[in-house]
């Protein structure tokens, strides 16, 4: 249906908006204030909206880890205000209650999982990018596209609105294990709250499959002339497998969630089997499900999730340190090969995160294998990224500064996946804070790092101005060392078997003797997030108020985006799309400091 | 955009990459379904004649949209009208039969209760019945489309997609008939 509606839309797209097309604001006569900002088809504007939208979400979810982290910090105290805040049902006599310290961790987990992540981190990049990147002038379907950003905004105000029922929101963790999340009287959040759950991220799966489907045939069917798949930034490779990862693994967790759905309205028992409820005190006539099935629906995706958010950030940090360090980037192929590997074995790995149900123990270390494996491409790529940096002519920029970071945090957090990936160290590490530390620093401050570093450096692209440097270098330093100081010492809190997910750690003796431990992480927590607000105010300020950008290409970058307008009109490119001659990393090469994509060959001149 | 012409019609791609993403959900389903098998307590129902039925009436709606995209291509616009209608009507036939098989299925005791075979194929064909009440809606909205429409297009990809889209849900139905009837 959304296909015929859009069937006229790119002849128009291309012709109409060629010859409107201006450098002051980029006013189109036909586009009104909805069309453009709000009901917008424009790939730039939805990237823009994705953006905010992951925004707001992140200060949320960041917002969220500082309340728990106040009461591990601090189990004993009693802050006042948050009962004042949040009232007597969840903080009372200002103390978190365990049910409101449930729902929190299990909020922040999928909001920044999948709401800041996925949508912020590939709804942003992926709409912005792949258009200006590969020559095109919108998406396949900018109809499909729209509709993409809208099912995400529904699926938030779904998650958001369950933020404020009388019930509370999910609180069974952000994997929504069942039976907690399939019966209703299990706990305060297994009832309405854990239904809106289910129905957002099944709006969040129809968005992501939307935008997906989108990416791929944008990327495979609208490349410009001479943009051969070998031709592309490692940007539009990496946000490619994302999207087929996507693609192939969310439809599995719908299948998952809809399994749960009959179990909790239904009657049925696909995941429910001799259960005794101590909060009725009956015994539910459920027979001959199993609780294993829903994990393995979930982690066919849970897997891939993961890496559908480190390869984007992979791809920016990789096109923003070449071009930084002036250097091409270090195996081209070698870097686009290991992105298939890891997408290929994102699809092999999942049963890892089951080693302690019971799984057998000889496939147990087929995963385990294959896991290790994992280890292959990842090195490859940094490696890659090590040997770009070298002896690079490099520009300390804000964004090269995350990129680096982004390096750092992907090596100390990958090197901890070595020892989980094995399952007979798992028996002692699954489920403590090591696993915390690990995911953290390796998904989680990889991920935001490497979608600030896009951020910084994809803004003049954005908004036609220049974010704040100062501002950015404090947002840097405080961020990379405090997102150390928070996770490191939760090593060894893990090490030494402290579980996650427990309201209060002070009641047992192998566990007390990190209180100092946990204040200093709550503290610094509280620090990284307000900083975070720094940046919030830098890239707002920056909208609006931020230096102007003079020329079309600041970087002295060889991609396409930088040889569109300043401030490009729907179209992208006044006139005709530009050719595509050479690869994209012609920098420092026969003496000039960098080659544009669309130069021709010289005649004495060979490709890469 | 010459470039582009050459390849596939990026509508066209994009349903093939929106199959794949249905075959996975539905290979997500059916390998449960063989995993859940294994177990303990696992119970069985009998393909009702209703199914039978409904395999002939989607199969039949397969050739009708097919002859109608070929009478769209030859411009025989009335005809492509008349095929598509029957179409519809066969998509909704199809709709009514499964209904009509699973009450009979309810009737043999077979309810959710449980997580049989029974409880995955009322999910499973439910959810391969949501596609096909997908395709009619699009059907029907092309039908409006041929007879509203002013100007008249001989664009036809979007009859060709919804071709490739009908002929889909009639093969997964093929494969859930077949995966049912053999693996109890």
């Amino acid at each position: 249906m959304s296909n015929e509606a859009t069937l006229h839309g790119h002849p128009e797209v291309g012709a109409a908006h060629d010859a409107h097309h201006d450098d002051h604001g980029g006013h189109h006569h036909k586009e009104t204030f909805i069309t453009k900002y709000v009901f917008s088809q424009d790939h730039k504007m939805i990237a823009k909206q994705f953006l905010i939208t992951g925004m707001i979400w992140a200060i949320i979810g960041g917002l969220m880890s500082v309340l728990f982290r106040l009461q591990l910090g601090y189990p004993d105290a009693h802050f006042q205000f948050l009962e004042d805040l949040l009232g007597s049902k969840w903080a009372k006599g200002g103390q978190i209650q365990p049910e409101f310290y449930y729902a929190l961790v299990t909020m922040h987990g999928t909001i920044l999982v999948f709401f800041v992540l996925t949508g912020g981190l590939s709804g942003t990049f992926a709409n912005f990018l792949i258009p200006l990147q590969i020559g095109a002038r919108d998406m396949a379907s900018p109809m499909l596209n729209m509709l993409s950003y809208w099912f995400f905004l529904t699926a938030s105000i779904v998650m958001m609105t369950s933020l404020f029922i009388e019930t509370g929101p999910a609180s069974g963790g952000w994997t929504s294990y069942p039976p907690l999340s399939a019966l209703g009287d299990a706990s305060e959040g297994s009832k309405t709250g854990m239904d809106l759950w289910i129905i957002s991220m099944a709006l969040f799966v129809v968005s992501s499959l939307l935008g997906g489907l989108n990416y791929i045939s944008t990327v495979l069917n609208m490349r410009t002339k001479g943009m051969s798949m070998t031709r592309l930034p490692l940007t539009i490779w990496a946000l490619f497998f994302t999207a087929i990862l996507g693609v192939l693994s969310f439809p599995v967790l719908l299948s998952g969630f809809i399994l749960l759905l009959f179990d909790r309205h239904g009657g049925t028992s696909f995941y429910l089997s001799d259960i005794f409820l101590a909060t009725t005190g009956k015994a539910l006539p459920n027979e001959g499900g199993s609780a294993i099935l829903y994990q393995h629906l979930f982690w066919f995706l849970g897997h891939p999730e993961v890496y559908i958010i480190i390869l984007p950030a992979m791809g920016l940090v990789s096109e923003v340190m070449s071009v930084n360090a002036r250097k091409p980037i270090f195996g081209y192929i070698a870097m686009v090969g290991s992105m298939f590997a890891i997408a290929i074995l994102a699809f092999l790995v999942w049963a890892h995160h089951m080693f302690v149900t019971g799984l057998n123990p000889f496939l147990g270390s087929v995963f385990v294998l294959l896991t290790l494996l994992i280890a292959v491409p990842s090195a490859i790529k940094v490696f890659n990224w090590l040997t770009t940096l070298w002896r690079g002519n490099i520009k300390f920029t804000p964004a090269m500064l995350f990129a680096i970071g982004f390096v750092s945090t992907f090596i100390s957090g990958g090197l901890t996946g070595i020892f989980l990936g094995n399952s007979t160290l798992d028996i002692q590490l699954h489920d403590t804070y090591f696993v915390i530390a690990h995911f953290h620093i390796v998904m989680g401050v990889s991920g935001i790092l490497g979608m600030f570093a896009g951020i910084y450096h994809w803004f003049p692209k954005m908004y036609g101005r220049y974010m704040n440097n100062t501002m950015a270098y404090i947002h840097f330093w405080i961020t990379l060392i405090g997102a150390y100081l928070i996770f490191w010492p939760m090593h060894y809190e893990g090490l030494a078997g402290m579980p996650r997910r427990y309201l209060d750690y002070s009641n047992w003796i192998s566990f007390n003797q990190f209180g100092g431990l946990n204040r200093f992480i709550s503290t610094v927590a509280m620090i990284v997030f307000a900083i975070q607000l720094l940046f919030v105010f830098n890239f707002f300020y920056s909208i609006f108020k931020g230096r102007r950008v003079m020329t079309r290409n600041p970087y002295d970058s060889t991609t396409l985006e930088w040889t569109a307008p300043i401030r490009p009109g729907h179209g992208n490119w006044p006139g005709e799309i530009p050719e595509v001659h050479r690869w994209p990393y012609d920098y420092a090469k026969d003496g000039r400091d960098f080659i544009p994509q669309t130069e021709p060959l010289g005649s004495n001149e060979s490709a890469h | 955009m010459n470039e582009q012409r050459k390849r596939i019609h990026p509508h066209k791609f994009t349903l093939w990459v929106a199959l794949g993403s249905i075959v996975m959900m539905f290979a997500g389903l059916t390998s449960a379904y063989v995993v859940k098998r294994d177990a303990a307590n696992w119970t069985t129902f009998s393909i009702p004649k209703a199914f039978w039925y409904s395999t002939v009436a989607i199969l039949i709606s397969s050739l009708t949209i097919q002859m109608s995209l070929k009478a769209f291509k030859d411009r025989e616009m009335l005809r492509y009208r008349n095929l598509l209608t029957t179409t519809a009507v066969l998509g909704i036939l199809f709709m009514l039969l499964q209904w009509i098989g699973f009450r009979q299925i309810w009737n043999t005791g077979v309810t959710l209760k449980g997580s049989g075979g029974g409880q995955f194929l009322y999910v499973i064909a439910g959810l391969h019945v949501v596609h096909v009440l997908g395709g009619v809606i699009a059907l029907i909205v092309m039908f409006i489309k041929a007879f509203a429409s002013k100007v008249r297009s001989y664009n036809s990809v979007p009859i060709e997609v919804m071709s490739t889209y009908w002929h889909f849900v009639d093969l997964l139905w093929i494969y859930l008939f077949i995966f049912f009837s053999l693996i109890k």
